[in-house]
């Protein structure tokens, strides 16, 4: 397990290294550089510009600056400069981080508790009318962008004459200390990005739940469960979920990276503290180390999510241990 | 040799799954809802009162108007009511009210802004008002533009990004997918590797990027073809390492070596007898597959970094809805994505149905 495990995180970094080139290469080709903009500035000389442009580095060719970024990053864990904000990388993404991360994970977990119970329900009870709805609200899930369910839960606070949108805060809480009254106020504006985020989320592992608890269902184990006398509860909990869960944990390390690609456009919408305006700001804007920095970060939580759920679905089961 | 007796009334395998299909509610809406949305993306600037650049002056944030039948209790033809100006006894603003003295009567096939309809300059519309009234059943943006028109005409970019997008990726996927399982040894790993690496991509971040290198001065056009190419280059990977897997699993089948024996090349047996073998999988994986595409364009039109005006999508029609003010004042500026929803809500629909119809197993 252990060697594994380790086998696994060394085969990241040669992808990772590919991705950091490719992502760079991409941010490279964009026309026009950081610089561009004071050239249209009449406040800015031509000298000037270039100035800065020799300041930052960006008159190197950009295998120089590539190679730089890289070196700073393996030797000193150094992820460049910010050119829009003027501090280090690593220092702006610190705390967008942190929001980003738990906002995904509190999603992860809604749309856990809401899903299973689901799939669950219309997996036993599969031609009932509530059945029928869960599955339709399970298609309705997977068709409406998150961006879109986002606009339609603002637009409808707005208009029961709501103000509570946007942020994760109201302003009088943004820079207050901890305290209930504002955890209170967190969870007000939280559910409104919670849901939009969730809605695919549970769409898509309601179905899954109920598609491996079907299959689970016409096993023989579960025959023998039921001859043998045991009781019908039982027989669910012991013997038919614990099996029709473990497709789920591996889906479960799967939807975290894009549950943060998600929370890119989301937060654009709902103005939330998280990486994806700052990506999007930066990348418009081609301040080139953030924009790398942040799309390595989310291949890199892509590549983590993929392992954990390796590793999770090998903690849950041990057919796949001991394969 | 003694001929086979022909099977006389043994149905087609294709006539077998479109039985099968045919069994499936929500299949049969979702096919018919995906040709009611494709014909109005075709038939749209015949359907649409106005074109959809057409900016009316003094109209703009006009809401949605009602068609009416009943005037003055009296049972008539379907008309709308047209708008007075007034100003608002308090702020003084000015402001459109409904007029509710004169009835306006919605004519058909009338004649308004010319426009070519495959390549056939016309200026028939399905319905409009006489001149110096207006008709805006979906309302009108800030620039007084019909919300109506632009949908419409948004659909043709909407619903073909995601036709075309397939096709391209389908295209790469199937074939490396097809060389990679066909040939094995340092092909297949190098273009595995490709495909992991690809797979590796955090999608919606990569999509953004590489939206940003479709420059800023291009037409519209240029930009359609740039984001499509953009979702396709992103989207054939998967495709591919699942093809590889089928064709791995074919190489060693009969008619394989057969086709090999006779000897058709290589690409030959690929093209024309492993993947015609492949054929439903295949078109079931293309119909699920195009709701992503939709939503790709959508995302990043909404952004702002997919399609431009003048050009118009489901996708840019919401950004205009982006602002929380807007939001509240002009709700009806969300109709679009109640479009969005239609199209993939049907492409799902339609996909689960055809998968269930052309898996034969697991009966």
């Amino acid at each position: 397990m252990l060697t594994y495990t380790l086998r696994r995180i060394l085969g990241m970094i040669p992808t990772l290294l590919v991705i950091s080139a490719v992502c760079f290469a991409v941010i490279k080709l964009q026309p026009g550089s950081f610089t561009d903009q004071y050239l249209e500035d009449p406040r800015f000389t031509r000298e000037t510009a270039a100035a800065i442009s020799r300041q930052l580095g960006l008159d190197q060719p950009a295998l120089v600056q590539y190679g730089r970024w890289l070196w700073g990053v393996v030797t000193r864990l150094d992820f460049g400069y910010s050119f829009l904000q003027n501090r280090p990388v690593v220092s702006v993404i610190g705390d967008l981080l942190g929001w980003t991360v738990f906002l995904s994970l509190i999603t992860l977990l809604f749309s856990w508790l809401v899903a299973v119970p689901l799939g669950l329900y219309t997996a036993f009870n599969r031609h009932g009318w509530p059945a029928s709805i869960a599955n339709f609200l399970g298609y309705v899930g997977l068709a409406i962008p998150d961006f879109l369910a986002a606009l339609l839960l603002v637009a409808l606070v707005l208009q029961l004459g709501g103000t509570n949108v946007g942020g994760l805060f109201s302003p009088a809480y943004i820079d207050a200390p901890w305290s209930w009254a504002k955890v209170a106020d967190l969870l007000g504006h939280l559910w409104i990005p919670v849901l939009a985020l969730g809605l695919e989320g549970v769409a898509g592992l309601m179905r899954q739940m109920r598609a491996s608890t079907l299959d689970v269902l016409t096993q023989d184990y579960i025959r023998t469960a039921r001859a043998k006398g045991l009781p019908q509860h039982r027989v669910i909990w012991r013997h038919a979920v614990r099996n029709a869960i473990n497709p789920l944990i591996s889906l479960a390390g799967l939807s975290l990276p894009s549950l943060i690609s998600g929370t890119i456009i989301v937060s654009i919408v709902l103005s939330l503290p998280t990486i994806g305006p700052l990506l999007y700001d930066s990348l418009l804007n081609k301040d080139q180390y953030t924009a790398l920095t942040l799309l390595m970060l989310s291949a890199f939580l892509l590549l983590v999510g993929n392992l954990l759920a390796d590793l999770a679905l090998a903690w849950a089961d041990p057919r796949v241990r001991y394969a | 040799m003694t001929a086979l007796p022909a099977p006389t009334s043994t149905p087609s395998p294709w006539a077998l799954a479109w039985r099968r299909y045919r069994k499936s509610r929500l299949g049969v809406i979702g096919g018919w809802l995906l040709i009611l949305l494709y014909a109005s993306a075709l038939l749209a600037p015949f359907l649409a009162p106005y074109s959809i650049t057409a900016q009316h002056e003094g109209l703009s944030y006009q809401p949605p108007q009602r068609l009416h039948i009943v005037h003055e209790g009296q049972v008539r033809t379907p008309f709308v009511y047209g708008f007075k100006q007034e100003r608002d006894p308090v702020t003084f603003a000015r402001k459109n009210v409904e007029d509710r003295e004169t009835p306006i009567p919605v004519q058909l096939l009338v004649r308004g802004e010319p426009y070519r309809f495959l390549g056939v300059p016309t200026t028939l519309h399905l319905f409009g008002v006489p001149e110096g009234a207006y008709f805006f059943p979906l309302g009108t943006d800030q620039l007084g533009r019909d919300l109506l028109s632009r949908t419409l005409v948004g659909g043709q970019v909407s619903l073909t990004v995601g036709v075309i997008g397939v096709l391209i990726s389908f295209t790469i996927g199937i074939l490396l997918g097809g060389v990679s399982g066909y040939f094995g040894g340092w092909v297949d790993n190098l273009i595995q590797r490709v495909v992991e690496v690809l797979l590796s991509f955090p999608r919606l971040p990569i999509l953004l990027a590489l939206s940003t290198l479709i420059p800023a001065r291009w037409p519209s056009t240029w930009v359609y073809l740039g984001i499509v190419a953009v979702l396709a280059l992103i989207g054939w990977a998967g495709l591919a390492r699942v093809v590889r897997g089928q064709v791995l699993a074919a190489r060693g089948l009969e008619y394989v070596t057969a086709a090999q024996a006779i000897g058709a090349r290589d690409l030959r047996v690929i093209l024309r007898h492993i993947t015609p073998n492949l054929s439903s999988f295949l078109v079931v994986t293309a119909t699920l597959a195009l709701p992503g595409y939709i939503l790709g364009e959508s995302a990043l039109s909404f952004l702002g970094l997919g399609i431009k005006e003048p050009m118009t999508s489901w996708g840019l029609l919401l950004k205009d809805a982006q602002n929380f003010q807007t939001l509240r004042l002009y709700p009806w500026l969300l109709i679009p994505g109640l479009f969005i929803f239609l199209a993939v809500l049907a492409f799902n629909f339609f996909g689960d149905a055809l998968r269930d119809a052309a898996d034969t197993q697991s009966r």
